[in-house]
């Protein structure tokens, strides 16, 4: 098998955070992505889940070095992305491109959508400067925009459509790799059934790679091939779709899951659930051992004290991985 | 039981240079003692609007309030004045709003917030005050709650902010609670915590909650009764398990059909309503969701569907209203 396209092994990214003094350093280190690593193969969805703070926008971020990582290797179709210049970075951008959460925040409000579509084209000398606005009228219609909108600005657009607009941006230049943030998180319900669709033809579509970041669990269920589960910049599962809801192994995945209310009142009153005590802790100062184990209700069925005193490894078996010292 | 608030013919209207906009449009509806009703829809649909109107919180202008009467207990709070709700608010009919971050002052101590209720409302002096602020942080589970009304709101994470708000809106046993999207801004783990402490605090003081949510799993877990927005309109009302079960207004159907769930097939397209919510300046004559409902008939766009009662106990505004509970068993 040939390599797959994007491969992330160890990635780090640490945030020194306070003052240096002349003679002292009190600055702390921010562990916000320790040790992340994970395959992801063309035309298939990674979905990245957990609480907010655990890191999930970090690792996008580091990826596309928007956040140089502090170490660790990201390597797209074999190539190593973390060493790259500037100038050198520029083709691999073309390849992976970022679609963000805020539609209203991530649209430039005094650029109209053709310079926004053709801009990017431009910058890559991708098509003739005649030919970019007809690429660009294309986009729209991919994305299930009235083409003949093309000349107006964002403001004149709803947030559902705006969202549709940052896609088609991110599609300009052909990508085999998108990094989804949040993408239909401030969309209202039956907007994002229409974008979560959109997202699934288009990947049919063109053959794209989702890395999709969300925190709303029955999204990524709907979207994604395989899920990997963040807690303080740590993988603590990683599973294909169906395994990872139908059985979760990891005490926090279980907690996670647990915690999604149901829209059916029969289920919804009836299932059982984890109820977790107790905020995530800091990620300046994350607990010793296991980082979940205050908030974990089987620390305490593991000899020793371990949890406590031994961060558990990612151990990998018959497919799917978690990072726990429950047998 | 008794109802605690009784809305009743409430309208919203905003004058502004786009001309009027209808954010509410003759809402009736009743919360009874110890109840919670779950108020749904998309933004814009009026649900927010509606409670700042119940709480005398419209800015006006541009704000234009009218109301057949706004019944707490036997009182109108329609007919009150600026003074006479303030000792209202806060005191019998308490808010907790989305964002617990800028609906904290920065500037002040968690137990100056919490005592300044307390010595307005019901006259304590600032010993007993504190006295029962610690005891309300404690209720809401907040550990070590001497020493956290010390704290400034940026020293507490979202969960701990959004507990202090809530034991802030119970300080003074209100009747009403008006909870806007409440857990919103809080991670799944955190919102079940939330839940639970609501459901708890209702429990033991008999707490009337208006519920405002977009999440219709947390309106399936919480709520006694539901009732749908569309366009500043009332469209459905029902008790929540009939309302799932067997939607009777197109638009409902919708919105169930679109939220993705954990059980069930997964990776299949999901059903999505076509088209955009109406734009408020601009509604259509007759039913605002007719242009995006695959029911619509050439009635549908010449009134405003009127709102019957298809099947015992349950309201829609949809010509097929009666078409629907028949098909979905609700008749």
């Amino acid at each position: 098998m040939s390599a797959p396209l994007l491969r992330v092994r160890d990635l780090t990214k640490h945030f020194p955070i306070g003052k240096r003094g002349m003679f002292s350093d009190h600055r702390k280190i921010l562990r916000a992505v320790d040790g992340v690593s994970f395959d992801l193969e063309r035309g298939q969805t990674l979905g990245v889940v957990g609480e907010s703070g655990c890191g999930k926008s970090t690792t996008a971020r580091a990826i596309i070095g928007l956040h140089p990582a502090t170490s660790g290797s990201v390597q797209l179709d074999g190539v190593e992305l973390t060493s790259l210049s500037r100038s050198e970075w520029l083709p691999y951008r073309r390849r992976i491109q970022m679609i963000f959460q805020d539609p209203y925040a991530s649209l430039d409000p005094r650029q109209t959508v053709s310079s926004i579509l053709t801009e990017p084209l431009a910058i890559h000398k991708l098509a003739k400067p005649k030919e970019r606005k007809l690429r660009a009228m294309a986009l729209l219609d991919a994305v299930g925009l009235n083409p003949r909108h093309i000349d107006r600005y964002p403001h004149e657009f709803s947030g559902g459509q705006r969202q549709r607009i940052g896609i088609a941006r991110a599609l300009a230049l052909e990508p085999e790799l998108l990094l989804l943030d949040e993408p239909v998180s401030a969309l209202d319900v039956s907007i994002q059934a229409q974008i979560v669709n959109l997202l699934g033809e288009l990947q049919e579509r063109f053959n794209l790679a989702y890395l999709f970041i969300a925190h709303d669990l029955a999204v990524v269920r709907h979207l994604c091939d395989e899920v990997c589960v963040m807690y303080l910049g740590r993988v603590v599962e990683q599973a294909p779709r169906d395994e990872l809801f139908e059985s979760p192994q990891h005490p926090y995945t279980k907690a996670l899951l647990s915690a999604v209310p149901h829209p059916n009142p029969h289920i919804e009153r009836t299932r059982e659930r984890i109820v977790l005590t107790g905020d995530v802790p800091s990620p300046l100062d994350p607990p010793s051992g296991c980082t979940f184990h205050p908030r974990c209700a089987h620390a305490s069925e593991v000899p020793d004290d371990r949890c406590a005193r031994e961060c558990p490894a990612l151990v990998t078996s018959e497919g799917r991985s978690a990072a726990c010292h429950l047998p | 039981m008794a109802k605690a608030l009784d809305v009743r013919d409430l309208s919203v209207r905003f004058d502004t240079q786009h001309g009027n906009v209808q954010a509410v449009d003759h809402v009736s509806f009743s919360i009874e003692e110890g109840e919670t009703l779950g108020l749904v829809g998309e933004s814009g649909s009026g649900k927010s609007v509606s409670s700042l109107a119940i709480m005398g919180l419209v800015p006006s202008p541009p704000g234009v309030v009218e109301a057949g009467g706004i019944m707490l207990g036997d009182r109108d709070l329609n007919t009150f004045n600026a003074e006479a709700l303030r000792r209202v608010r806060g005191k019998e009919v308490a808010m907790v709003f989305q964002d617990p971050m800028t609906s904290l002052n920065p500037l002040l101590t968690v137990g100056r917030q919490l005592t300044e209720v307390l010595e307005i409302h019901e006259g304590l002096s600032q010993a007993e005050a504190f006295k029962r602020a610690a005891h309300g942080l404690g209720d809401v589970g907040i550990p070590a709650p001497e020493e956290r009304l010390n704290s400034y709101p940026h020293e507490l994470s979202g969960g701990m902010r959004q507990r202090v708000m809530i034991a802030m809106a119970l300080l003074c046993n209100p009747k009403v609670l008006i909870a806007d999207e409440p857990t919103t801004a809080l991670d799944v783990t955190i919102q079940a915590q939330i839940l639970e402490l609501m459901k708890g605090l209702q429990e033991r003081h008999g707490t009337a909650i208006l519920l405002i949510t977009h999440d219709l799993g947390v309106v399936a877990g919480m709520s006694d009764r539901v009732n749908v927005m569309y366009a500043g309109r009332l469209v459905e009302s029902a008790s929540t398990a009939p309302l799932f079960d067997a939607p009777c207004h197109p638009y409902t159907i919708g919105l169930l059909g679109s939220v993705p769930d954990l059980t069930g097939p997964a990776g299949d397209d999901l059903y999505s309503i076509p088209g955009q919510p109406p734009d408020l300046a601009e509604l259509p004559a007759g039913c605002a969701f007719a242009p995006r409902c695959s029911r619509a008939a050439d009635a549908c766009s010449e009134a405003v569907p009127a709102t019957i009662e298809p099947a015992p106990g349950r309201l829609s505004a949809c010509l097929e209203a009666e078409a629907l509970a028949k098909e979905g068993g609700a008749g």
